[in-house]
């Protein structure tokens, strides 16, 4: 594919454009090695499907949530106000993330501080962009396939997201393979509450390796993921574990679907 | 009106007049909160309740546990309806009072014997599983002691009620068959009729006395039931109600807004004038004084089943957190601070680190698991959270890992040490 050219809000404001939705990129798919390979996989989609997309770029900061659940409330809506300041001045009225955490923290949590916008998870953009035929998917590299999914705490039990994944799960012709728990009773893959960012506190286990033995139990050798600290952590059990297994998300298993 | 009659009279009193008070010291404990906000969606709540506090909703996810719940639950309500007239014969000195209602007593009477048998049997089965069958659940620390007695005490009271009221029955019926004049015949005992054969050889006074006996046990266990709620976790039969009718509507990923700090915020990124005239409260809890309410009333609500543990990821990975001793610990030290005569040591005790510890919060992950189990919508998540603001704004007491994440946040807007600028190097890597 051609070279991607990814436009910011600023270039589109003085361009005069007004995109259809805002891609909040987050702090691991701009960062993290692992979540910017689905960043770019989810940003071709788009252009695929021809969305008129741009991000904040530069502009872009942590949506507060680690903050937030660690107990700094205040960090928290410091950084809440001053990204609804950005946002508000940009006009944005649509937000699309591939990070459930960034997902529920704007969706839920900045409006009682003055943000209020369409937010939807990637899973639900693509869901709806292949109802609306902009994009379509015809099984290919994945067909017949088994594929177990993870579902995130943030979009699971959090927002009770449990279908628009299983749906593109299923476009793609695999075989989806459900976990022992799956849907509401999940189990955590072990990053949330900002334990991402510390060391587990003292036990006989760590959840992402309860977790991915889960998924070795489903007898599948690919894990489709739907958040970059799942990804994270699930990638991170199968290699303590030593299992070929491989974590992938959702937007990079139609993007690989779609050869883009 | 006879001295039984008066007698009557002066325990029903004295039983309502001490519940009375344990609702009063219940009612204390639990406002010894913080308000919560303006209550929205009444209708919503109220069909809320309906499903999961009527209904048991989330009670049959477990359809052998979800069946028996309901057959108790049913039974304690169903029998209670012959208290009314168990209360009339009392003060008036009458017996079954209500037989003029003819087939309908008969019905109401057979179906209250095959309640109350079933109850017995669902009983049983709930103390094989909770002694018998190693259920994890039943068995962790936080159960040891009073807990565990307290569920047993449960099950035991229940079934000698049961057993009362058939022997009453049983009784009844063996004297209206020997046509007693006091015991005229009426109502259909399909169960107590299979032991009337015990009671061939029973002179009449022996019945008698039998009859009268199970009558007054029966109704004083009854009373002295209602006054051990208060110091049980059986109070989740009253409490699961307004549990429910408060619960989070809201998705459960949306944690609650602080506006005081968001009043602080305002100020610093000089959106808004600093309030002056407001007064600095602090910030998350140290103690139970420091939660809303809703929140120790969720923790006098808590039946401490302990499906929040069973699914809980830190738990199950053998960290300390359990969220079920969160709960029961929150009403433990509510309990304390309504009594004004214990030591001062234990009166200066704090929520924090007194009985839930740090390591105890720091190992959840917010995953929610532990509300989604919750059949009646109890959230220690809400209070894991509330304390980890004190330990972070009022202490900045962190873990070190936390503490490099937040300044990163600070300092260049990721929690990781990474550069702005370079936000949007996926496009060409």
């Amino acid at each position: 594919m051609a070279d991607l050219h990814i436009r910011t809000m600023a270039e589109c404001l003085s361009t005069e454009e007004v995109p259809e939705v805002l891609f909040w990129v987050g702090c691991a798919g701009s960062f993290d090695d692992r979540a910017k390979k689905v960043t770019k996989a989810f940003a071709k989609l788009l252009v695929n499907a021809k969305v008129s997309f741009a991000v904040l770029g530069q502009e872009e900061s942590c949506s507060g949530d680690p903050a937030k659940r660690s107990g700094n409330e205040f960090l928290f809506q410091m950084q809440a106000l001053s990204n609804i300041e950005v946002l508000n001045g940009y006009g944005v009225k649509s937000i699309v993330t591939t990070c459930p955490h960034c997902f529920n923290t704007l969706k839920n949590e900045y409006p009682a501080l003055g943000g209020t916008y369409q937010v939807l998870h990637h899973t639900e953009f693509l869901k709806q962009l292949i109802e609306e035929g902009r994009l379509t998917l015809n099984g290919g590299t994945f067909k017949g396939k088994r594929i177990t999914y993870h579902d995130p705490c943030y979009l699971g039990r959090a927002n009770e997201i449990y279908e628009a994944p299983r749906a593109l799960i299923e476009k793609l012709d695999a075989e989806l393979v459900e976990m022992r728990r799956c849907k509401k009773d999940a189990l955590c893959c072990g990053a949330g509450g900002a334990q991402m960012f510390k060391e587990p506190e003292k036990g006989n286990k760590d959840i992402n390796i309860a977790r991915s033995e889960e998924v070795l139990e489903t007898q599948t050798d690919l894990v489709a993921a739907a958040c970059p600290f799942c990804s994270t952590m699930l990638n991170d059990g199968m290699t303590q574990k030593g299992a070929a297994v491989s974590v992938k998300d959702i937007a990079q298993l139609i993007a690989e679907a779609k050869d883009l | 009106m006879g001295l039984k009659n008066i007698l009557f009279l002066l325990l029903l009193g004295l039983g309502v007049g001490l519940f009375v008070r344990n609702i009063r010291r219940l009612s204390r404990s639990i406002l010894q909160g913080k308000p919560i906000g303006k209550l929205d969606r009444p209708k919503e709540r109220f069909m809320h309740m309906l499903r999961l506090a009527f209904g048991q909703q989330k009670m049959h996810r477990n359809l052998l546990v979800g069946v028996l719940h309901l057959v108790v639950y049913l039974g304690f309500i169903i029998i209670n309806i012959e208290l009314l007239e168990i209360v009339i014969d009392g003060i008036f000195g009458t017996h079954r009072v209500l037989v003029f209602l003819g087939s309908t007593y008969d019905f109401a009477i057979a179906a209250f014997e095959l309640f109350a048998i079933s109850v017995i049997a669902a009983v049983l089965i709930f103390w094989v599983r909770r002694n018998l069958i190693h259920i994890a659940r039943f068995r962790s620390a936080e159960m040891n002691g009073w807990p565990k007695l307290d569920a047993n005490l449960i099950l035991v009271i229940e079934v000698v009620l049961m057993l009362l009221f058939l022997t009453m029955n049983a009784a009844d019926y063996a004297l209206q068959i020997r046509e007693e004049p006091h015991y005229l015949r009426a109502g259909l005992f399909p169960v107590s009729a299979t032991l009337i054969p015990l009671f061939d050889s029973w002179p009449t006074a022996n019945l008698i006395l039998l009859e009268r006996s199970a009558w007054w046990a029966h109704i004083l266990g009854i009373l002295g039931f209602l006054n051990y709620l208060y110091y049980s976790k059986h109070l989740h039969i009253l409490l699961a109600f307004p549990n429910t009718f408060y619960a989070q509507l809201t998705p459960k990923g949306q944690f609650a807004s602080n506006e005081v700090v968001t009043r602080e915020v305002k100020a610093m990124l000089s959106m808004q004038e600093p309030d002056a005239t407001q007064e600095i409260e602090r910030f998350g809890a140290k103690d139970v004084t420091d939660l809303t309410w809703l929140q120790l009333m969720n923790a006098y609500s808590c039946t401490e089943c302990g499906r929040c543990t069973a699914a809980c990821p830190a738990n199950q990975t053998g960290k300390l957190l359990s969220p079920r001793k969160i709960m029961m610990d929150t009403r433990d030290r509510a309990e304390i601070l309504t009594r004004p005569n214990l030591e001062t040591a234990t009166q200066e005790a704090t929520l924090l680190d007194h009985h839930i510890s740090r390591e105890e919060l720091w190992a959840c992950t917010s995953c929610n698991a532990c509300v989604e189990a919750c059949p009646i919508e109890i959230n220690p998540l809400s209070i894991i959270m509330k304390m980890r603001e004190y330990i972070v704004m009022e202490e900045a007491a962190a873990p070190a890992d936390l503490n490099t994440m937040m300044s990163n946040i600070e300092n260049n807007g990721a929690p990781w040490a990474f550069n702005a600028q370079d936000r949007m190097n996926w496009v060409n890597e």
